[in-house]
């Protein structure tokens, strides 16, 4: 091709810049469709009492109302505590089990594709599917948890492993746990696949044994992993909503009704609509404090591999 | 592109990442800011979209039978029907309204007034024949009624029933005409258990739910209480509603109630005497023929129906009707009219009278209606004419769940009864006063 067909070529095209805009302009009303609209649309009904779902209903500035009342909500507060009970013990619990999975399926074993198949598969699981699961195996009455524990003589008789708030709120964590170790673990054994082979071989040769090498090499080389687990599962149990509404609907006795459960119930439920927004940007405050926490973590953490 | 621009970058994407998650999960209300799809009208075909509640009343494989049958009748329009668990129905309802996505929802008789006062359901009083106001029972043509004004067509008419299974008296004999008082079947249900008939001779449905609000209703109501007082207040702080939450709490702390009740459903109570380890049980109608099927039974023909036992104010239920209503966001009323206006009729209601009993008056004087459901019909005569209704506030379903709450306080022992009465009381009064 010559010159002069080149520069031809080249004044026939768009301007990179104009083209480059009109390629995002779908993507932009998208995002502006199903992110933007409904953020600016939350926070000006957080400012609002909206008592009906409908776009014309009418609505009255508060200010900053629906936000003292929910600072003042002794309801919301015991929300959060559990909420907060749940996001610590869970995420704790997932991150223990999840190295250990990690460790196991990092290790070369015969099958070992059988065992990340089986890990997988509880995160595969929709998580309406799962808590259905996990109320049927909890099941008072014909639940196959009380069959095992009363047949390994761990139980006398059938409990009612969801009909007591704290111990309800356990066994939704537990259904909880069971299904998300599997992301810890996928995400720690994609850290423990970069570990270079060398530094564990130096490590055995210096005499190290298999606990030493564990604490001296494995875990602070995975710490940005687990930080980033840390971060998206801590947000993720904090929001946590949908298994708790298939299991107990937030029941009994409010035991295991979360920030989010709570949120959806003043909203929907009781048609605060002004109040459920406040609630959700109440969320969304907590979340993003969560993140940047643990965003300051991840960078401290890089700047001190850097050095 | 340097390791510190890679840093700079996947951080900036994962903090955009994690605000994309907060906000997926925190403003749950996105979904109320959709808009609505509209559809052709006038003479074209018409498309209905219905929602329904599965369980309790017409089952989901009868609704869609009735509604095959009204669309061959009326080949223009189609309808369907979406059915959800009960406990899932009200708020469905709430957050489908703005999009306009349903033209007929089932309500319950405790929702006309927070749907027409929040303008969610189409006002219908100028459809409603007035005949009907003699043709229909009055507890189902009020289930749809809010300040005089129609906002559903009745179509289930329905109360919680007591339920015993037979042949579990007849092990420890007793005799089942002691079961018409609290204290009898109180007797009766320490003999099934002292004579090792049954572990827990009760289930109840009270878990943190609507449930445990209609069997409190009823049980106050025939202790002789009442829950709320004609303006809507509450008034279940004395009375038949105290000795009622102390029966409830009374029946657990002697083994007579299964713990699990705190954690059951209606439905939980239907299997669980189907499976025959419940004697006894409050339940909706659903639950007779349910459990006489032997597709679902193991104790068929051992589950007998009858009213409420009396517990010193009388035999008295609590009404748990529910009503057809066009959504105000319908572009099709006179289609979805139609549609109401036929699930609703005799015909169809005679035919599947083991769901539901019809709403007819003259239905209960037609021989061959009698005859396919006669024990339903026996018992329904009493209890139908002997009903508690909840109030009709537009604040009920708040009220309502600080109830369940507090009342589950008291069963759990967290609280005295009378002292979780209290707290809910104020709490309520608290709900109103914000509505």
């Amino acid at each position: 091709m010559t010159v002069e067909g080149v520069s031809v070529a080249r004044r026939k095209r768009w301007p990179d810049n104009r083209f480059a805009g009109l390629l995002l302009v779908p993507s932009a009303i998208v995002v502006f469709g199903v992110v933007a609209w409904p953020v600016a649309r939350t926070l000006w009904l957080s400012l609002h009492k909206v008592e009906s779902p409908l776009p014309t209903a009418p609505s009255t500035w508060v200010g900053l109302d629906n936000y003292t009342r929910a600072l003042d909500d002794p309801n919301l507060w015991a929300a959060v505590g559990r909420t907060a009970y749940f996001t610590v013990t869970s995420t704790a619990l997932e991150l223990g089990l999840g190295i250990l999975l990690a460790l196991l399926m990092a290790q070369k074993l015969r099958a070992g594709w059988v065992l990340r198949v089986a890990v997988i598969i509880p995160w595969a699981l929709p998580t309406i599917v799962n808590a259905t699961m996990w109320r049927y195996v909890f099941n008072p009455q014909y639940g196959p948890l009380n069959a095992l524990l009363t047949q390994a003589h761990l139980i006398d008789e059938y409990r009612s492993w969801l009909g007591s708030p704290f111990l309800a709120l356990n066994m939704v964590m537990l259904s909880d746990v069971w299904k998300n170790t599997s992301v810890v673990a996928f995400f720690v054994l994609a850290g423990l696949q970069v570990i270079p082979g060398e530094l564990h071989e130096a490590a055995q040769v210096d005499g190290a044994g298999a606990i030493r090498r564990f604490f001296a090499i494995t875990l602070p080389l995975l710490r940005p992993i687990i930080a980033i687990v840390l971060v998206l599962r801590t947000i993720e149990a904090f929001k946590v909503f949908d298994i708790v509404y298939v299991m107990t609907r937030g029941g009994p006795a409010n035991g295991t009704q979360t920030v989010s459960l709570f949120t959806y119930q003043s909203a929907f439920s009781d048609q605060h609509f002004g109040y459920g927004s406040a609630l959700s940007v109440l969320i969304v405050v907590v979340i993003m404090a969560l993140a940047v926490t643990y965003m300051k973590l991840l960078r401290i953490e890089e700047s001190r591999t850097a050095a | 592109m340097t390791d510190q621009h890679r840093a700079a970058l996947s951080r900036r994407g994962f903090i955009a990442a994690t605000v994309g998650i907060g906000l997926g999960g925190g403003p749950l209300l996105s979904a109320c800011s959709s808009s609505s799809g509209g559809e052709g009208s006038g003479s074209s075909p018409v498309k209905l979209n219905a929602l329904v509640q599965k369980q309790a009343g017409y089952s989901d494989v009868h609704v869609k039978a009735m509604t095959a049958a009204f669309t061959a009748a009326n080949p223009n329009i189609t309808v369907t029907v979406d059915s959800v668990p009960y406990e899932a129905l009200h708020d469905k309802i709430v957050a489908a309204a703005p999009a306009g996505t349903y033209d007929v929802v089932l309500i319950d008789v405790i929702w006309p007034a927070e749907f027409a006062s929040k303008g969610l359901v189409a006002d219908i009083t100028d459809k409603i024949p007035s005949a009907w106001k003699t043709e229909v029972l009055p507890g189902a043509l009020n289930s749809g009624v809010y300040q005089d004004k129609f906002y559903g067509v009745p179509w289930l008419l329905d109360t919680k029933y007591f339920y015993a299974n037979t042949a579990m008296l007849a092990k420890a004999n007793v005799a089942p005409a002691t079961l018409s008082t609290w204290p009898g079947v109180i007797t009766a249900a320490k003999a099934l258990k002292t004579q090792g008939v049954v572990k827990y001779p009760f289930l109840w449905s009270w878990s943190q739910a609507e449930a445990i609000i209609c069997d409190f209703a009823a049980l106050t109501a025939s202790f002789g209480g009442t829950l709320f007082d004609p303006a809507g207040k509450p008034a279940f702080t004395t009375g038949g509603a105290v000795k009622a939450l102390e029966f409830m709490k009374s029946t657990l702390d002697e083994g007579l109630t299964d713990p699990a009740s705190m954690e059951s459903l209606e439905d939980d109570v239907r299997k669980s005497m189907s499976a025959g380890t419940t004697a006894f049980g409050l339940n909706w109608t659903y639950m007779y023929a349910q459990s006489n099927d032997p597709k679902l039974s193991k104790e068929v023909g051992k589950i007998a129906i009858s009213p409420v036992p009396d517990g010193g104010g009388g035999r008295i239920s609590v009404n748990g009707s529910s009503a057809l209503a066009i959504t105000a966001g319908s572009k099709h009323r006179d289609a979805a009219w139609k549609y109401v206006e036929y699930l609703s009729s005799k015909p169809v209601q005679e035919q599947y009278i083991a769901d539901s009993l019809p709403i007819w008056v003259a239905s209960y004087q037609d021989p061959a209606v009698i005859k396919s459901a006669p024990n339903v019909v026996a018992a329904a005569k009493v209890q139908l004419a002997n009903m508690t209704n909840r109030p009709e506030v537009p604040a009920y379903n708040a009220i309502s769940q600080l109830l369940q709450v507090e009342l589950q306080k008291a069963l759990l022992g967290k609280k005295a009864p009378q002292q979780a009465l209290n707290d809910a009381a104020s709490a309520a009064n608290k709900a109103i006063a914000q509505s």
